[in-house]
């Protein structure tokens, strides 16, 4: 039985990390001998890894990029959340409202950047709402359609049992619509990452994007390519860390899901 | 009241933990009031509900009138589409009527009122199913106001009553639709409601579980002295539960009759259904409920329009 356990263990572990090694080989062998000033090879990218990044610009540049990130994205979820349920909740707000949500959501977030930098200049404000003002669309219209679709009945029953208001906004409104926040939060959060690079890259003094485009410029070719290689190990490791919130937050969903897809 | 010690010769499980639930509200309001005059505990009142979206307008229910007294049992039946749900709806307080008012203990029903609780035809989507079986109970208690040690007694004495102890930490859609139901009735129970409105309750379950749910209908009804309106479009079952039973007319609905069941408040599956005089009601009322599906209206006009 353990080594059965075992054998699972293994598969799973190769399926995950089975492809990754394969494209990292490919690129380490590809690169190895390469003396194309534009891809030096793998080992001289990993070779000024550490001391481009853990030594000194942890603090100066990723950090301050990871704060912005974090506070615009909890500021987005926070937003998204409040206005969606409150539209979510409300026919006639939500039949005047939908067609400018659309419009805005159409637009393109980076293109606010130089419009944003007129109104809150260069500093940290300005980067944390540019990633609001591109993160908080999923977030908002997932909540409204989440809000929207909450069984009647069960509306009905926190009626007739007279939850107080409190109660109906975390147990049933919150709670029934996290599915779909979830999938929102999910998407605002691959377009808050991309949005704090770039608006790293307008106007900035330190931070990710402006490193990158720093060395970019300076043409240091290796430690520009660390820094996107960066830029993705921080990408795994936030949707890591979201996975691990919703399946705590959806087990319920997921749960749910996986009786009806097997039973009748 | 039915508040007598009353001995439970039925032996299963559920019906001797059902007579250990003790009732720990007021009895509800008196039946009759400092006139002397009788008051029901619900009364409908040329209720009318029509359905408006946009230009078309459905009149589910025409005119109903019939009262129910504290601590009564009472069977609608109707046909399908005939307005049950709609009623139900109305006296709960969810939907406005268009006319007519629904008094439930000397107050008119404006929004849902308190001291009443509803089991939904649909009891399978009205369990959270983010909340536990445990929780799903809990909370209606705890948004009353209940101390935290009398929701864990009520709680668990209205689990253990329907037969679902060893499933407090389960989700609802873990479980089958006889037991969800059977979570909704607890529900409703702990609550400890002055009236129960149960909307064909037992529709979606075999005929072995429906025959234990109804047992369990009448014990707690029994033992709570609450007041019970029961819906159901079937007339075997209307008749073996109730005290009475109102027969509603096909859509645009109105009071058919009102038929009063004189058999042994003793009820059995399998005594009580093999009376004469069970099968004496129930071909009355199955002949009528045949009228109202044919489209037969009352011959003394309850209705003006
Ligand atoms: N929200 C609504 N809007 C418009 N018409 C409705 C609505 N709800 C119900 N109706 C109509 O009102 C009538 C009565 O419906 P209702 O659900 O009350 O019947 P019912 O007796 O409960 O039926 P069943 O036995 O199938 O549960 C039906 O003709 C139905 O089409
Ligand atoms: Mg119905």
């Amino acid at each position: 039985m353990t080594t059965s356990m075992l054998w699972r263990a293994g598969r799973r572990l190769l399926l995950i990390a089975g492809l990754p090694a394969v494209l990292i080989t490919a690129w380490w062998l590809a690169t190895a001998n390469s003396t194309n000033f534009y891809w030096p090879p793998l080992r001289t990218i990993v070779e000024v890894f550490g001391p481009t990044w853990l030594e000194g610009k942890l603090t100066s540049d990723v950090l301050p990029s990871l704060a912005r990130l974090g506070v615009g994205y909890l500021a987005a979820l926070a937003l998204g959340i409040g206005i969606g349920v409150a539209i979510g909740s409300s026919t006639t707000l939500r039949a005047t409202v939908e067609p400018v949500l659309e419009f805005f959501r159409a637009i393109p977030p980076p293109v606010l950047v130089p419009i944003l930098i007129l109104f809150a200049g260069i500093g940290d404000g300005m980067k944390v709402l540019v990633i609001v003002s591109g993160a908080i669309w999923p977030i908002l219209l997932n909540t409204v359609e989440g809000v929207r679709s909450i069984d009647e009945v069960l509306r009905d029953t926190a009626a007739c049992y007279r939850f107080r208001t409190r109660t109906r906004l975390t147990t049933l409104i919150l709670r029934g619509a996290s599915p779909q926040i979830m999938t929102g939060a999910r998407q605002a959060l691959s377009i808050a990452i991309i949005l704090m690079v770039i608006s790293e890259m307008f106007a900035a003094s330190n931070g990710l994007g402006f490193t990158i485009i720093q060395f970019q410029r300076s043409f240091a070719l290796p430690q520009m390519w660390s820094g996107i290689i960066l830029l993705g190990l921080i990408g795994v490791a936030l949707s890591l860390l979201f996975r691990l919130v919703e399946t705590r937050v959806l087990a319920w969903y997921f749960g749910q899901r996986d009786t009806q897809q097997s039973g009748a | 009241m039915t508040q007598s010690p009353r001995k439970t010769p039925k032996d299963s499980d559920i019906m001797s933990i059902v007579s250990t639930l003790t009732r720990s509200t007021p009895e509800p309001a008196m039946s009759t009031d400092d006139t002397g005059q009788h008051t029901p505990m619900l009364d409908v009142r040329g209720l009318r509900k029509v359905y408006a979206s946009g230009k078309r307008s459905v009149e589910a229910v025409r005119d109903l009138t019939f009262g129910v007294d504290p601590g009564e049992l009472v069977c609608l039946v109707g046909p399908s589409g005939c307005g049950k749900t709609t009623l139900l709806r109305c006296i709960s307080g969810l939907l406005e009527t268009t006319s007519g008012e629904v008094v439930l203990e000397g107050k008119r029903v404006s929004g849902p009122p308190e001291g009443m609780a509803v089991v939904f035809q649909e009891y399978g989507r009205s369990l959270f199913p983010w909340l536990t079986v445990w929780q799903n109970v809990e909370l209606p208690l705890k948004e009353k106001g209940i101390s935290r040690a009398e929701r864990k007694r009520l709680t668990t004495e209205s689990l253990a009553a329907v037969g679902l102890a060893d499933f407090h930490t389960a989700h609802p859609w873990q479980l089958s639709g006889g037991m969800q139901q059977r979570v909704a009735i607890a529900r409703a129970v702990a609550y400890e409601p002055h009236v129960l409105l149960m909307d064909e309750p037992f529709a979606a379950v075999d005929a072995q579980t429906r025959g234990e749910l109804e047992d369990l209908v009448r014990a707690l009804w029994e033992r709570l002295g609450v007041t019970v309106l029961f819906v159901t479009h079937d007339i075997d079952e209307a008749v073996y539960l109730g005290q009475r039973v109102v027969i509603l007319s096909s859509s645009p609905t109105v009071v058919l009759e009102d038929v009063t069941i004189d058999l042994p408040a003793e009820r059995d599956q399998l005594t009580t259904r093999s009376l004469p005089r069970f099968t004496e009601l129930r071909a009355h009322v199955y002949e009528r409920v045949q009228q109202a599906k044919q489209g037969n209206r009352p011959s003394t006009p309850t209705a003006t329009s």
